[in-house]
């Protein structure tokens, strides 16, 4: 019965691993978010009409300036880090084991995938044409 | 008036499992859930089993989950719960011993390992320890913990990561780290900041509202979580 607390006779600190790190990893990108993801919302509904936004748009004008580019670099970024690591504490709670080490392998993937090709798009979308 | 009171019963010797019992009870409105137990184990059923000792929410013996929520029996009063159906269970994350007694050892063995007791370099001063009423009211919240568990064990953190230290040991904590008397606040630091330390805390706030003495809990633990990341810069 008090087998589920096993450790109760173990000293105490246990291994600390990278917990720390994560945790304060999330507040910082939590509060980057609030400014980032309210700034994204305002470029694209209040600043500009929506319909207006096609992908010659966003090279001839946003783009054409390197803060845009790195200020929605900064926001892809950001994102995927904040929601890798929000998985990460989901997945930890209800998965175990091998079970949880695949999952969350293939998150980790994911996130550098997206990563790799948000990067791609944001160095290589061609300067403003004409 | 007359209260149907549900009670989670099980008797490990005789039951597969958990099972509800009903019983109806005589009860005025100002009878607190405590006294309807008492009525049962009294007049019904003298082998119902249930946890308490002072009886005034003091001791923190009687913590149970009561229609859905973790409080003192002591502390609720029928006419609080606002209905006639009442509902009595074991706290919930906990293994159960018999009908409403959980296992508290890992509970206790949490609360022992953040050292809750005063930690100081030297002998003793021979007069006492002196401390202003601004350095007493750092930590005078978390002064109030009567370790009834209801916190750690409505926390779903704790329930998904039983290994998880808890609301409860992060409380005791509190109120010797922000002590000034107190020099063993980096150890204590150092222990809350292993991976079933203050980490697995995700703001839900379920310990805040189950803390029978009112307890800002959240709070407290993220005042632990950022002195930990503040002393390591």
């Amino acid at each position: 019965m008090t087998q589920r607390y096993s450790r109760s006779g173990s000293i105490r600190p246990t291994r600390q691993g990278s917990e720390r790190t994560i945790w304060y990893l999330m507040r910082v990108t939590g509060l980057a978010l609030f400014v980032l993801s309210l700034s994204h919302f305002l470029i694209l509904h209040v600043l500009y009409d929506p319909k207006d936004q096609t992908a010659a748009f966003i090279a001839n004008v946003r783009w054409s300036s390197l803060f845009w580019r790195a200020n929605d670099w900064l926001f892809l970024i950001v994102v995927i880090i904040h929601a890798v690591l929000g998985i990460r504490i989901v997945v930890g709670d209800y998965l175990k084991g091998a079970v949880r080490t695949a999952v969350m392998t293939a998150f980790y993937l994911l996130g550098l995938l997206l990563f790799t090709y948000g990067t791609i798009v944001v160095v290589t979308l061609p300067k403003p044409t004409g | 008036m007359q209260v149907d009171l549900r009670i989670l019963r099980y008797d490990p010797e005789r039951d597969a499992g958990p099972h509800w019992v009903s019983y109806s009870v005589e009860a005025e409105p100002t009878d607190r859930v405590l006294d309807l137990l008492h009525r049962v184990k009294y007049e019904v059923d003298g082998a119902l089993t249930f946890r308490r000792s002072c009886g005034h929410g003091v001791c923190g013996s009687d913590a149970m989950l009561i229609n859905g929520r973790n409080r003192l029996a002591c502390r609720i009063r029928v006419e609080q719960l606002g209905r006639r159906r009442i509902s009595v269970a074991p706290l919930p994350g906990l293994p159960v011993i018999k009908d409403l007694v959980v296992d508290m050892d890992g509970f206790f063995a949490k609360y022992r390992s953040v050292q809750p007791f005063l930690i100081t370099d030297g002998p003793p001063p021979s007069r006492e320890r002196r401390q202003s009423p601004e350095e007493r009211a750092r930590y005078d919240d978390t002064t109030k913990c009567i370790l009834c568990a209801a916190c750690t064990s409505s926390c779903p953190s704790f329930w998904a990561q039983p290994d998880y230290v808890g609301p409860a040991a992060i409380v005791q904590a509190h109120r010797f780290i922000f002590d000034s008397r107190d020099e063993g606040a980096d150890e204590r630091l150092e222990i809350l900041a292993d991976q079933d330390g203050v980490w697995r805390c995700r703001t839900i706030f379920n310990c805040t509202d189950a803390c029978p003495r009112g307890i800002e809990i959240t709070r407290a633990i993220l005042e632990v979580s950022a002195a930990i990341v503040e002393r390591h810069g």
